[in-house]
């Protein structure tokens, strides 16, 4: 037994001093994963992002990451022990990790803080987010075009701000083809949940839809989707594996140029705390390949994603009214992102009641 | 050769103290190979799974954070399994006193003053009570099994928790986000030291684990559950009344359940949010149970059980190997403790002699 402790005791010696001299010569940036890192969805694109960081400043950074963290007490341990490891950035990439992200960046004013979807921010925590909402205005587009029904099913996960202002564009982008369009929307009430996004699929398609979307993380609706021979779109990865002849397009994520520009700007002493909420043209999305539609709808698509990047258009543009027939926006006007990131109403012709 | 299990006349002394040693020196062995077979120094890994987060003071009293809910709940729990009471549903009794306990912190958040706190924590261990009363109702007077019914009321306490997080407690200058408002500088329980982030719900977990102890160990009450337990009709002729003992015992694991409930919202958490337990009410199950529903046992296993969850965020960093490698140790642990187990009651005798032999020398 003494033996025993003595290797333990002169192996960790051994390891950790190793590891702390090669911490002395690279800068380490840190990840913290609210799902497991294969997931497919949303956690899945996070860890390509990291290794794309990793491809790009090898030489100069290392990465490490927690994965299957869960939000409150347990994130907060999570991230505080990242940053005693020594990690220069901490990227929290769950909304749910915000209140912990700022609590325990008072604690540690010299690491820098990076956290994904929420709204607080501090001298070292920097916010970064991205456009969805105008993927969805192209998925509304090509829904229009496809369903034979003029109806689509939607399954959501939470009813805050971000789902919600997706449902709005994937509509007005529907409407924007159709005028009569309409959704389903089913709350699955989780992000990552295989069963439960399963059996919101299999709810809508009974109830009639022929092209399903979701904002939840998982490729359970695609694979049901599949099973049923109906189109789908995928969410934050590129979901074509689950269903090569169901998949339309997805919104696929792309985090690594923004982890990559502000790992940089961490190495130059340039960091700064920064509120960033990138779209289509700065590649922090983007549409996996236009897939199972004929040309005309492709094309359709095309255009529609080259005019967003361009600026041309806006998806949450006048006239538009809300869902119980009051004005919005006139004609012409555009939604400030202020009013996008506080949206807790439908706009005119979601089949729904938002959850109060 | 062939091993065979002999009963013991009576439980073996010797083996109800070092089971769970050996237990859990199975458990390092077996995990040695697990991370050997990974391709990682077991040594090290063993280092960074174990010790590593005893070494550090603010690792410390994560430990405490995470102990402290899972010992609270098991110590509860562990009275209605002796007493053949089988409470499934700690976890829904812990959400329950989470959400009595903040009525007055959500509701009434104007009202300061000292006697904020005490309340709630009372109000907390109310609705956990309350809420493990259900099943024990239906046990006692319709006699139900209590394994469903307390299971089935953990989903309603889930769902009941999200409905008020998103409607009528939602914080009003929260952008929407389904969380109630963080709950004022009197409703919060306090950090035991200045070193760390450790809140006084560890030391309700200790407190309320050497009362339970000693009223097991010195009390006819303590007396009146054993004997229930193990016989309910020697209970009877006893003059025990089984259907008092499904209250007391439902009633006391569903208040400490609250009060861990309440504990951790106001300690650790300060607010409500749709999901404010990581499974504490299903874990506990295990630590009382590896804890041999001795609530002083209970205290090492919930500790053990919460180094484990430490221990595998340590591994994943120092290590680069899976969160999942939690969950394998957590299992081995369970199943070398009741394995080991079987040591208290049975002797291990191995047969050396050649099975064919013997029947050749009979004839």
């Amino acid at each position: 037994m003494k033996k025993l402790l003595f290797a333990l005791a002169t192996s960790a010696a051994v390891l950790g001093f190793t590891a702390a001299a090669s911490a002395q010569d690279k800068a380490k940036i840190c990840f913290v994963y609210v799902g497991s890192k294969t997931d497919g969805g949303w956690t899945q694109a996070h860890d390509i992002g990291r290794q794309e960081l990793e491809k790009a400043l090898g030489d100069k950074i290392e990465t490490q990451f927690l994965e299957n963290v869960p939000e409150g007490p347990d994130a907060e341990r999570a991230i505080e022990r990242l940053a005693r490891s020594g990690c220069g950035v901490i990227f929290t990439t769950s909304f749910g990790f915000m209140d912990a992200t700022i609590k325990i960046a008072e604690k540690f004013p010299d690491v820098k803080f990076e956290h994904a979807t929420g709204y607080k921010s501090a001298p070292n925590v920097a916010t970064y987010n991205s456009r969805f909402y105008e993927g969805r205005y192209i998925q509304g587009q090509i829904a229009a075009k496809i369903s034979q029904k003029g109806e689509a099913g939607y399954i959501a996960s939470f009813p805050i701000p971000e789902v919600v202002m997706g449902i709005n564009s994937f509509l007005i982008g529907a409407r924007s083809v159709n005028p009569e369009f309409k959704i389903k929307v089913v709350w699955a009430n989780t992000w990552f949940d295989p069963g439960k996004e399963a059996d919101a699929a299999k709810a809508l398609i009974d109830q009639g839809v022929d092209v399903i979307t979701q904002h939840t993380d998982t490729t359970a609706p695609m694979q049901v989707a599949a099973e049923r021979g109906i189109k789908a779109f995928g969410q934050a990865s590129d979901m074509i594996k689950a269903g090569p002849e169901t998949q339309l397009t997805a919104i696929v994520d792309t985090w690594g140029s923004y982890y990559i520009k502000r790992t940089q700007a961490f190495l130059d002493g340039k960091w700064e705390t920064t509120s960033s909420w990138d779209g289509l043209k700065d590649g922090i999305l983007t549409m996996a390949p236009y897939t199972n539609m004929p040309d005309d709808v492709k094309k359709m698509a095309e255009e529609t994603e080259a005019k967003i990047k361009s600026g041309e258009l806006k998806p949450f543009t006048g006239p538009l009214k809300k869902q119980d027939g009051s004005e919005w926006l006139a004609a012409g006007a555009s939604a400030d992102d202020g009013t996008l990131l506080g949206m807790n109403f439908y706009v005119e012709g979601v089949d729904d009641k938002l959850p109060q | 050769m062939r091993i065979e299990l002999e009963k013991r006349p009576k439980v073996s002394v010797l083996f109800s103290i070092f089971s769970p040693f050996i237990a859990l020196i199975l458990t390092l062995i077996a995990g040695a190979i697990m991370f050997a077979m990974l391709g990682k120094d077991p040594g090290y890994a063993l280092y960074s799974f174990f010790i590593e987060p005893l070494m550090e003071v603010w690792s410390l009293h994560e430990l405490a954070i995470k102990a402290g809910p899972l010992i609270l709940i098991a110590v509860g729990l562990s009275v209605c399994y002796r007493s053949n009471n089988w409470n499934i549903g700690a976890e829904g009794q812990f959400i329950m006193g989470a959400i009595a306990g903040s009525i007055i912190p959500v509701v009434f958040y104007e009202w300061q003053s000292p006697l904020v706190l005490p309340l709630m924590l009372v109000m907390g261990m109310l609705g956990g009570a309350l809420f493990a009363g259900i099943p024990a109702f239906l046990k006692a007077h319709m006699n139900t099994n209590e394994i469903l019914t307390s299971l089935m009321l953990v989903y309603v306490a889930q769902l009941f928790l999200d409905w008020l997080v998103r409607g009528p407690w939602r914080n009003p200058g929260g952008m929407n986000f389904p969380e109630t408002r963080t709950f004022g500088a009197e409703a919060i329980l306090p950090e035991m030291l200045a070193s760390g982030r450790a809140h006084w719900g560890f030391a309700f977990a200790i407190i309320a684990a050497i009362l339970v102890w000693l009223m097991m160990r010195f009390t006819l009450k303590g007396f009146e559950i054993t004997v229930l337990g193990q016989s309910e009709r020697a209970g009877r002729f006893a003059g025990f009344s089984s259907r008092k003992m499904i209250w007391f015992s439902m009633l006391l694991s569903g208040a400490l359940a609250g009060l861990a409930g309440i504990s951790e919202v106001s300690g650790a958490i300060q607010q409500l949010r749709p999901v404010i337990s990581p499974g504490y009410g299903f874990t506990a199950i295990i630590v009382a149970f590896l804890g041999r529903l001795n609530p002083l046992g209970i205290v090492a296993s919930g500790l053990v059980l919460a180094l484990t969850y430490l221990g595998g965020e340590a591994a994943q960093l120092s290590l680069g190997v899976s969160d999942k490698v939690t969950r394998v140790f957590q299992g081995l642990l369970l199943f070398f403790v009741l394995s080991c187990d079987t040591l208290l009651h049975f002797k291990i005798r191995m047969v050396w002699a050649d099975l064919n032999d013997t029947v050749k020398d009979t004839h």
